[in-house]
């Protein structure tokens, strides 16, 4: 009986030991329950990628890392879904005030043919000024979306030209450019605003 | 008396146009046979943008279904009825190749995230304040022009809405 009740205590005082020791280390965490973003078992969400801003600047992943970053994806020739996300954006990062700073907001283009850094320019010249364009070559741009995990393709219309079917999904990274979470389209101001508060603070 | 009369007359015929006018101008709604169109607006649209989205209540008095089968404006190149799908965080739009239909005794609405008339090759983009005059194409009810409202950039209701 003794013996029974001194493995007992002896179990509780490991498990108690290595549930301090995963909360603790950041290493034993990611070793046992996979870093996000990078380790086994879960979906990595960002990665590496080399783009063009809209002022025709090339830019890479590592130019977002240092602050958490905001990225949405749609292109020009999008009648509803895309201007109403750069507008709630914008009304979002006017909520957030000068926090809004601390974050890289990045309108991401899925139709690099028609989208140039010019146009790109032109089209976020209404919304917040803080807001920056990306663009590419075609297989950038794939690369970028497959690396986010965003869903494209190309539907012809009757009149000859084409729309984009495109996953609507704000993608949240942190400072390091580890996924952090999502704002789906159309979520609440209040629900989207808390997201953004606490990826600032967390990082 | 008869002098009076003829006054009276003459006022009216003048301020009939005038009132005629000022209706106009501030016309809610729109009909034409059983169907009337009304909260219809679009809005302003980005520098470089070649496509726009217009909006409104369609409302069929009729005992029977009617269907928005197409539109034009001088203003586009051509335009298209749609509509526009969430699948699974994916934003799909599509063509309604068999035009809306606008049930009898009912009402569709057309707005964000939902129903749009798509402004196709628009060369000078929609501006602000400006009166976008449109012409909608009905199965029965046949042509109805009307005029919208261009609301802000990326808005999501009726300009003439506040908060």
């Amino acid at each position: 009986m003794r013996t029974i009740r001194w493995t007992a205590w002896i179990l509780v005082v490991l498990v108690a030991g290595l549930t301090v020791a995963v909360l603790v280390s950041p290493n034993i965490r990611d070793n046992l329950l996979g870093k996000p973003g990078t380790g086994s078992g879960v979906a990595a969400i960002g990665g590496a990628f080399t783009m063009v801003d809209h002022t025709g600047k090339p830019v890479s992943d590592r130019d977002f890392v240092g602050k958490p970053s905001v990225y949405f994806f749609g292109f020009t020739h999008c009648p509803d879904v895309c201007p109403t996300s750069l507008y709630d954006i914008s009304t979002l990062m006017e909520d957030l005030g000068p926090e809004a700073d601390k974050l890289n907001v990045s309108f991401v283009t899925v139709d690099p043919e028609r989208d140039t850094a010019q146009v790109m320019s032109d089209y976020i010249s209404p919304f917040d000024s803080r807001i920056v364009g990306l663009t590419g070559t075609p297989e950038q741009v794939s690369d970028m979306t497959k690396a986010f995990r965003v869903f494209s393709r190309k539907v012809n219309l009757e009149d000859g030209g084409y729309t984009m079917d495109h996953t609507a999904t704000i993608y949240l990274m942190d400072a390091e450019g580890t996924f952090a979470g999502t704002i789906a389209y159309g979520e609440d101001t209040e629900t989207a605003l808390g997201k953004l508060r606490n990826l600032i603070a967390r990082s | 008396m008869r002098k009076f009369a003829l006054t009276l007359a003459t006022l009216v015929a003048l301020a009939l146009p005038l009132t005629a006018q000022a209706d106009d101008h501030a016309k809610k709604t729109h009909t034409a046979g059983d169907i009337t169109v009304s909260d219809h607006w679009t809005r302003a649209m980005p520098p470089a943008a070649a496509v726009g989205g217009g909006f409104m209540v369609i409302t069929n008095a009729g005992s029977e279904p009617d269907r928005l089968v197409g539109l034009s404006t001088p203003r586009a190149g051509s335009g298209e009825v749609h509509e526009m799908k969430m699948d699974g965080g994916v934003m799909k739009m599509r063509e309604l190749a068999d035009g809306l239909e606008i049930p009898a005794g009912g009402s569709v609405t057309l707005e964000p995230g939902g129903y749009h008339v798509m402004f196709m090759g628009v060369e000078d983009g929609f501006k602000e304040g400006e009166m976008i005059p449109v012409t909608l194409v009905f199965e029965k009810a046949g042509a109805l022009e009307i005029m919208m409202p261009a609301g802000p950039v990326g808005s999501k209701m009726h300009p003439g809405h506040t908060h």
